[in-house]
């Protein structure tokens, strides 16, 4: 299987064939956006200083070292929870056009609607991977939001061949966290009555 | 005199000390969790887990290599501290720890996770109000420290849960209460997990046991052999929903689970858990009264 590489700028086109499970590199600008961002932008309504049309976002917060005059190296960047960006999410793909959101762990109903109405992708890099990740960032090109603090900031990365993504929610809104769930509920439930008959310590 | 400037030159030589072992403990995992990684990607047979792992140990190497932490999230520092009535720095030890955390901030360098509450701002410091947090107990005739040093994030052991059970639901309540948050929570907790649960009567005193049962190694047992059967059932259980590494799915969910308990009230169970990612960032280090130390979690290591 050959490898897959998105570079942005994104068209939805580029994303029709991609479905769950599959893995893809990007190359092109991405831009971490977490928590704050997202609340700024959808509840405060304060524009984003970054075009992000076409482009990807990181819930990310990296560790940066400030070499002075603008001149900043990535030390480590990862994933960060992507389920504590679901109540803007949907919102957030209408407003800005971001094509890929890159994070950790699943999403729900919101971004599920937000990818499949306006095309975009919700990808897993692997969490805890910083370092690997942070070779993959060629370097920082601008930086937006200091007021924010290291983690929040907007960091503008440039990256090349940036993965593995491993797609969570495809542009038809089909999510392979909720499928896996379904499995995972079930079996839990058998666990829970096997395990339950044999702690009855309080007799 | 000569006491004082002791004291001070013994003050810096352990804050240096410390701030580099909590640079170690973030750019390389103690040995019973490589361990158990390596045994676990070994078992694997789903290729996209597998993928995983691979790119875990590889982002393990680089770290290693470059000395540089492993994971972007280094965390809130926490310390579980056991300190010799008579070890000298006694009276020291909490600005000490305050102080290595800020050395290592700017040297390894680690990420500014300290926003100060109400005010809202990021102190840029990575110290601030109660940060780091440091746990005290107080051991008798001795003059030995413990520190067991862990980087708690937060997207895994931070958002940690407790609650208070009644008695008529059991032990058969606990069991409930950590699978449901398996299948919830902690899909997105980065496992495979370390599980730290928490027994005891209120949720102050279960939230503080189940965190000590993620400084326990992993693979140890309670002691307790009906905690220490619980503790088995539900290793074996959570492993069997198959959350994989990433809750992508894989033939296991957790590297173990671990249970601290301590007394209980008759009309409670406290019951809580904490769960520890994969890249479970914990060392333990000990000084003696001349503060000669030892690495009890990684072999061979030396600052």
């Amino acid at each position: 299987m050959s490898k897959k590489i998105l570079t942005t700028p994104i068209k939805d086109e580029d994303l029709k064939d991609i479905q769950i499970g599959d893995i893809i590199y990007l190359t092109g600008t991405i831009v971490t956006c977490r928590d704050v961002a997202h609340r700024r932008l959808i509840e405060e309504k304060i524009p984003l200083p970054v075009d992000l049309n076409g482009n990807a976002i990181f819930h990310a917060g990296p560790i940066v070292r400030d070499h002075g005059n603008e001149d900043y190296e990535i030390i480590s960047i990862g994933p960060t929870t992507s389920m504590r960006m679901e109540k803007f999410e949907k919102e957030f793909i209408e407003q800005t056009g971001v094509k890929l959101i890159v994070g950790k762990g699943g999403m729900g109903k919101n971004t599920e609607a937000g990818c499949k109405n306006h095309k975009a992708l919700h990808l897993v890099f692997p969490a805890g991977n910083a370092v690997y990740a942070a070779t993959k960032v060629e370097r920082i090109k601008e930086v937006h939001w200091k007021d924010l603090g290291m983690p929040e900031s907007l960091w503008v990365c440039e990256v090349k061949e940036f993965g593995p993504l491993i797609v969570s929610i495809d542009s038809e809104g089909n999510n392979i966290f909720e499928r896996n769930k379904v499995e995972f509920n079930k079996r839990k439930e058998e666990q829970y009555e096997f395990i339950s008959k044999q702690v009855r310590f309080i007799k | 005199m000569n006491i004082t400037i002791d004291k001070t030159q013994q003050r810096e030589k352990m804050t240096s000390l410390m701030s580099k072992f909590v640079s170690l403990v973030s750019y390389k995992l103690p040995d019973d969790v490589e361990n158990k990684l390596r045994e676990l990607s070994e078992e694997e047979s789903n290729p996209l887990a597998k993928i995983i792992y691979d790119t875990m140990f590889e982002n393990q190497s680089l770290a290693s290599e470059l000395k540089r932490p492993s994971c972007q999230d280094t965390g809130v520092l926490q310390f579980f501290v056991k300190c010799g009535q008579n070890f000298p720095l006694i009276g020291q030890l909490d600005s000490i720890l305050k102080d290595s955390v800020y050395k290592s901030t700017l040297e390894t360098p680690l990420r500014h996770n300290t926003v100060a509450t109400f005010d809202e701002y990021n102190t840029g410091e990575n110290i601030g109000d109660g940060s780091p947090s440091i746990f005290w107990e107080i051991e008798e005739d001795s003059d030995k420290v413990e520190i067991y040093t862990y980087m708690a994030g937060g997207g895994c052991t931070l958002p940690g849960v407790a609650t208070v059970l009644m008695p008529g639901e059991g032990y058969e309540g606990v069991v409930k209460f950590v699978l449901d948050r398996m299948t919830s929570y902690g899909i997105n907790a980065c496992p495979p997990l370390l599980i730290g649960v928490g027994v005891g009567t209120s949720v102050e005193t279960a939230a503080m046991n189940s965190k000590k049962a993620l400084m326990r190694p992993v693979g140890s047992h309670n002691e307790n052999e009906n905690a220490a059967k619980m503790e088995r059932l539900l290793e074996d259980g959570v492993n069997a929903i198959g959350l994989g590494p990433q809750g992508l799915k894989g033939s296991k969910s957790v590297m173990g689970v671990n249970v601290v308990n301590t007394a209980r009230h008759p009309s409670t169970i406290g019951v809580a858990v904490n769960t520890g990612c994969w890249s479970h960032r914990r060392g333990k280090i000990t000084f003696d009264s001349k503060l000669d130390y030892v690495i009890n979690t990684h072999k061979g290591v030396t600052l």
